[in-house]
């Protein structure tokens, strides 16, 4: 059977997920598909059972912050790939810093166990149903959560090191 | 795991379980790590890890870095490989900047990157040797990693840390004796290479030791997302240089060795043939090295010469601008994998046009495969799961990132 492309790809999960495909772009040849949060693991398990589409292995679950994007300031980014039509895309689901719940997905991929404490321990986003969601790299008793966008890095008496010197025009600093 | 083993676990009584520490700090464990192992006699039972003991938060250095200062962090991830970190991350910002890199530099980073397999290979398994207690096969290959590491030298002035190339290339050409040094190299490598081999592959005793120690099958071990070596092990062949070819892979005649069982024996052999792969690859780049320049014409990005900044007014331009951090970076995610020596090492950035990443998320193969660890060892007995850890390749400056 012939390869599928980005374009089948997006069809195919539109098709099958319709209103909970709410933004998909391409970016550097990777298909990217925003959907509802609450329908990732499903979305995620029919990728991978599908016959044609058969997406076998997850590359990477990542987490991002954005602080200024109200109501979903908090992205997770699960990057996958097809073997079989050697294809890679990206699902991500935004979730509102009041919220930060989403379905685990260890029962899918034994691999998002850890993956997804570190995606816990660095942006503090829970993921339910997962059997052991501890922090990993940080120490337990840590009361933050290091990776969001709230922390001022340097010394903040140091005039030199602000985000205008980093190329971005953010004068709140 | 066989049925008797089986047995073991379940007729463990309470009153014989001892808790051990495995680590943190064990001479077997090669590294920062712990493992605590409830164990019934010498069988492992259960067992828990512990990682994060060098953790140097990475990716949250990566936010207040400009591109070309990211390259010494990624050194010391793998690094029994640096090369290959180093030119992964700069493939990845090309990607994101869109640049068309000469043939010749992409056989030059082929070259390089295939000495850093051999390097990192070649360690691995002289170790798997030590904990099998075969310590004169360790010591043999460090002359040959030498040479290795005098090629690095030559080509970035560092051997372990090598923060080589930069953004668009190389920062010098191969030397002329970067050329007799790999020239020599490829000459006397692959004999003392077999005499490592010869001590090993087929001895009786390292056999016994490692056939059945550590395994894993492959539906487990693509559930647990393995990658490099320890996936082809368990007789997977995917490997990155051969489904998305990157830097001029695909010129290339190699094949991608598997293994069968998924057990130390297997990993072992697999990095055996992968180094002999290597080196057929390095042959291959080196005598179809194209003639041209050994960086790409990117004065955004390339530092110029110094005598040029001294008397060129452009030059001087180029040079304030890059180090003041004045260049446009285009907005966007990329994602960009490389074959490291312990797997699919990925980069995945995100800018939003700043001079530093937004956000870098590091693949790293270490990380995603140690959570397996507990599941291979189980019901081992304590001198197996020693192997299986060497022979996995766990770098704690990977795992911890």
């Amino acid at each position: 059977m012939e390869k599928q492309n980005n374009q089948e790809y997006l069809t195919a999960i539109q098709a099958a997920f319709g209103a909970d495909v709410l933004a998909h772009e391409e970016a550097f040849g990777m298909l990217n598909v925003e959907l509802t949060p609450a329908r990732i693991h499903d979305a995620i398990a029919w990728l991978q059972q599908h016959q044609d589409l058969s997406v076998n292995y997850l590359t990477n679950i990542a987490g991002i912050h954005y602080p200024d994007a109200a109501g979903r300031e908090f992205a997770v980014v699960y990057q996958l790939h097809s073997w079989k039509n050697n294809l890679r895309l990206r699902i991500k689901g935004y979730l509102p810093k009041e919220n930060l719940h989403i379905a685990t997905i260890t029962d899918l991929f034994a691999g998002a166990n850890w993956m997804e404490r570190e995606t816990y321990d660095f942006f503090g986003i829970i993921f339910d149903g997962h059997p052991d969601l501890r922090r990993i790299l940080n120490m337990d008793d840590m009361d933050y959560f290091p990776m969001r966008k709230e922390y001022v890095l340097e010394d903040a008496t140091r005039e030199d090191k602000d985000d205008r010197f980093f190329g971005r025009n953010n004068n709140e600093l | 795991m066989s049925q008797d083993l089986k047995d073991v676990i379940q007729a463990a009584d309470p009153a014989n379980v001892a808790t051990i520490n495995f680590g943190p700090t064990h001479p077997s464990t090669h590294g920062i790590f712990q493992n605590i192992l409830k164990v019934d006699g010498e069988k492992i039972i259960s067992s828990e890890q512990t990682v994060g003991y060098i953790h140097r938060a990475f990716e949250k250095l990566a936010e207040r870095r400009p591109y070309n200062q990211i390259t010494p962090i990624t050194d010391r991830l793998n690094y029994c490989s640096s090369p290959i970190n180093n030119i992964g991350w700069e493939m990845t910002v090309e990607k994101l900047i869109g640049v068309d890199i000469p043939k010749r530099v992409q056989y030059m980073r082929v070259i390089i990157m295939e000495l850093a397999r051999i390097a990192d290979h070649l360690i691995c398994n002289s170790v798997i040797g030590v904990d099998a207690g075969a310590l004169t096969s360790f010591f043999y290959p460090f002359s040959e990693r030498e040479k290795i590491y005098e090629l690095y030298e030559e080509l970035s002035g560092a051997r372990l840390t090598t923060n080589m190339g930069r953004i668009g290339g190389f920062e010098r050409d191969f030397t002329p004796v970067f050329h007799q040094k790999l020239k020599s190299f490829l000459k006397t490598f692959p004999k003392a290479f077999e005499e490592f081999d010869s001590m090993l592959a087929r001895n009786r005793i390292f056999m016994d030791r490692t056939k059945g120690a550590g395994p894993i099958s492959a539906e487990r071990a693509l559930s647990y997302s393995f990658s490099g070596p320890n996936l082809r092990a368990a007789g997977v062949d995917y490997d990155v240089r051969a489904m998305n070819p990157y830097s001029s892979y695909e010129d290339f005649d190699f094949i991608i060795p598997v293994g069968v069982n998924g057990d130390t024996y297997d990993r072992f052999m697999v990095r055996q043939e992968e180094i002999r792969q290597s080196l057929r690859i390095i042959t291959q780049a080196y005598n179809n090295l194209p003639e041209g320049d050994y960086k790409a014409d990117l004065p955004d990005f390339y530092l110029p010469a110094k005598s040029d900044v001294y008397n060129n007014m452009e030059a001087l331009i180029y040079h304030f601008k890059i180090v003041m951090g004045e260049t446009e970076l285009p907005v966007g995610e990329v994602y960009h994998a490389v074959e490291g020596g312990n797997g699919e090492l990925g980069y995945y950035l995100i800018s939003d046009g700043g001079r530093t990443p937004y956000r870098l998320q590091f693949r790293r193969p270490c990380f995603i495969y140690y959570q397996a660890y507990p599941e291979m060892i189980k019901g081992l007995p304590i001198s197996d799961a020693v192997l299986t850890l060497s022979s996995i390749n766990v770098i704690a400056g990977e795992l911890d990132a």
